[in-house]
């Protein structure tokens, strides 16, 4: 189906209290959502605790489970291991918990330590063998997963000259990509003889980038491209070769494709690239807003309804539209807006300042 | 002996007159009022004016550390950090952007005097509101790298789960019976 033919909106499926302080960053269980075993998904907050949320057969979300009395400040960044049989935390209070579902409970295995001070993200690769984390240091450390909960911290870079706000491991290739305070994006890969890791490419100003703080970034479901968002205000699109990254030929760069500009009213904190290609945004101005591909970008199609359609400035290279903008998706900030992986609905959480959580379902109107 | 103040000849300003906030008489009640530029300024300096008093012995004592007076006979808003027409309002937009002005040009201050600033206002106005805090254009040595600190709600967030900036902010923001 072609998106752009279609009229969408954004339906509210329910709004998630419990967390009694802003929620930063939420993170969807990729094990759950098929098989008969309802979706799940882990949110954390200022409010020191993270907390997993479970759809029940009754058609609403409930939270399953409180992780607290570990973190001793703010957790900033959660994500689940590729089996989602993991959990992990990142906090300010400087160290990364790492969490275990044993028989109904979560429970805290083990605790990375060697930041200085904020950790403000983790990521784990698609293999589910290595880790990265990141924060206010400047510093981006890659642990190894060892058998018994064991984590073995492999490489520490510097590179980033202020403090990193995101580590994010390419979908496929261990690749691993960090956006930064220092308005960059760095791309770091293992040595040849692989026994330690560098970084390979920064993209900056002058590589078409961005001005300000880069907050996000996140892949196409090819991996070949890459979308990351800024205090800036704009999204940018980059692309790689995806035939000479994957013969392992050399090292295949990443070129900036195009920038959405004129969209966002303050900071976007959140980006996340749908598994069938819809961008979905989180912003300080309380908005999501949702972009896609524009295959045949000569073509604009308006609509009475969907006016804020407007073509981007590149000419040549693929241009990307906005699909739709959810004005007051939050009362406050939206810090973080995240695809599930369910194959049936277009399903969305977005987590905000105003301590809340909402579930959403972008539905086609006829 | 050289004296530490650095900034010795402060240029004092009049304080401006108030403006009296009338009531019309077949005012509605209920009527929500509407947040201004004013409204702002007096739950900065007004209403609280020991907010005042005390960022100002909050720069004495922390930054101008070797003053043998720590009794500094003016205000920060005799000193012109902060004025009424530096505030923008919108409160259909629920927007405030502040703009103050260290004193001192290497006032390495202005990030707490701005954070302070950012809480107070914080604590003060409904969550709506989206606020900006920056340093007046030509005033700071290094005013890019405050705005962007101070603009950061991360860095923010982070320094207000730290005992020292915390207790800075608090110690300023704290009522003074004096």
């Amino acid at each position: 189906m072609d998106l752009l033919e279609g009229r969408f909106e954004l339906k509210e499926i329910q709004t998630l209290e419990g967390h009694t302080d802003r929620v930063w960053s939420l993170a969807w269980n990729p094990a759950t959502g098929s098989a008969g075993i309802p979706p799940m998904f882990a949110s954390c907050s200022g409010d020191k605790t993270v907390r997993i949320w479970q759809h029940s057969g009754l058609q609403s979300w409930d939270c399953k489970a409180v992780l607290e009395e570990t973190h001793t400040r703010t957790v900033r960044s959660c994500v689940w291991s590729p089996s989602g049989k993991l959990l992990a935390t990142a906090s300010f209070d400087a160290t990364t918990a790492i969490w275990e579902q044993i028989g109904g409970d979560f429970e805290c295995v083990s605790t990375l330590e060697g930041h200085e001070n904020e950790v403000k993200s983790v990521s784990w690769s698609a293999s589910g063998s290595l880790l990265a984390t990141c924060g206010r240091d400047k510093s981006v450390w890659v642990w190894e997963v060892q058998p018994g909960n064991e984590f073995d911290c492999v490489s520490v870079l510097q590179g980033h000259t202020q403090d990193v706000k995101m580590v994010q491991w390419h979908p496929s290739i261990d690749m691993l990509f960090s956006c930064s305070y220092d308005n960059t994006i760095k791309v770091w890969a293992e040595d040849g003889d692989g026994d330690d890791w560098q970084c390979v490419q920064t993209l900056g100003e002058s590589n078409n980038g961005h001005t300000s703080t880069v907050w996000a970034l996140s892949f196409s479901p090819s991996g070949d491209k890459m979308v990351t968002c800024s205090d800036d205000l704009t999204l940018k699109i980059w692309g790689t070769d995806a035939q000479r990254m994957h013969s392992g030929d050399g090292y295949a760069p990443w070129t900036h494709i195009c920038t959405l500009s004129g969209y966002h009213d303050r900071t976007i904190f959140s980006v996340h690239w749908s598994r069938e290609g819809i961008i979905a945004s989180g912003a300080a101005d309380d908005a999501i807003r949702f972009f896609v591909e524009d295959k045949e970008s000569s073509i604009a199609v308006m609509d009475a309804v969907m006016v804020t359609i407007v073509m981007v400035s590149e000419v040549d290279g693929p241009s990307y539209k906005l699909l739709l903008k959810k004005e007051k998706a939050h009362d406050m900030d939206v810090n973080s807006v995240q695809w599930s992986s369910l194959e049936n609905k277009r399903l969305l959480a977005s987590a905000s300042d105003d301590g809340t959580i909402k579930i959403w379902e972008l539905v086609s109107v006829p | 002996m050289v004296s530490g103040l650095i900034n010795p000849n402060s240029v004092v300003y009049e304080k401006k007159e108030r403006r009296i906030r009338s009531a019309p008489a077949d005012a509605d009640e209920y009527a929500v009022e509407l947040i201004d530029q004013q409204e702002i300024f007096d739950i900065l300096f007004l209403n609280i004016y020991s907010f005042f008093i005390n960022l100002e012995q909050l720069v004495l004592i922390h930054h101008i550390r070797d003053i043998k007076d720590p009794e500094h006979p003016y205000s920060l808003e005799e000193l012109k950090v902060i004025t009424e027409d530096v505030i923008e309002v919108d409160d259909k937009q629920s927007y405030v952007c502040v703009t103050f002005t260290p004193t001192v040009e290497h006032c390495n201050m202005a990030t707490i005097i701005g954070l302070c600033l950012r809480v107070k206002i914080m604590r003060s106005l409904p969550s709506r509101y989206k606020v900006d805090i920056k340093v007046a254009p030509g005033t700071h040595a290094t005013e890019a790298v405050v705005n962007k600190q101070l603009n950061d709600k991360e860095r923010v967030a982070a320094a207000l789960e730290n005992p020292n900036p915390l207790d800075m902010v608090d110690e300023c923001l704290a009522p003074s019976y004096n």
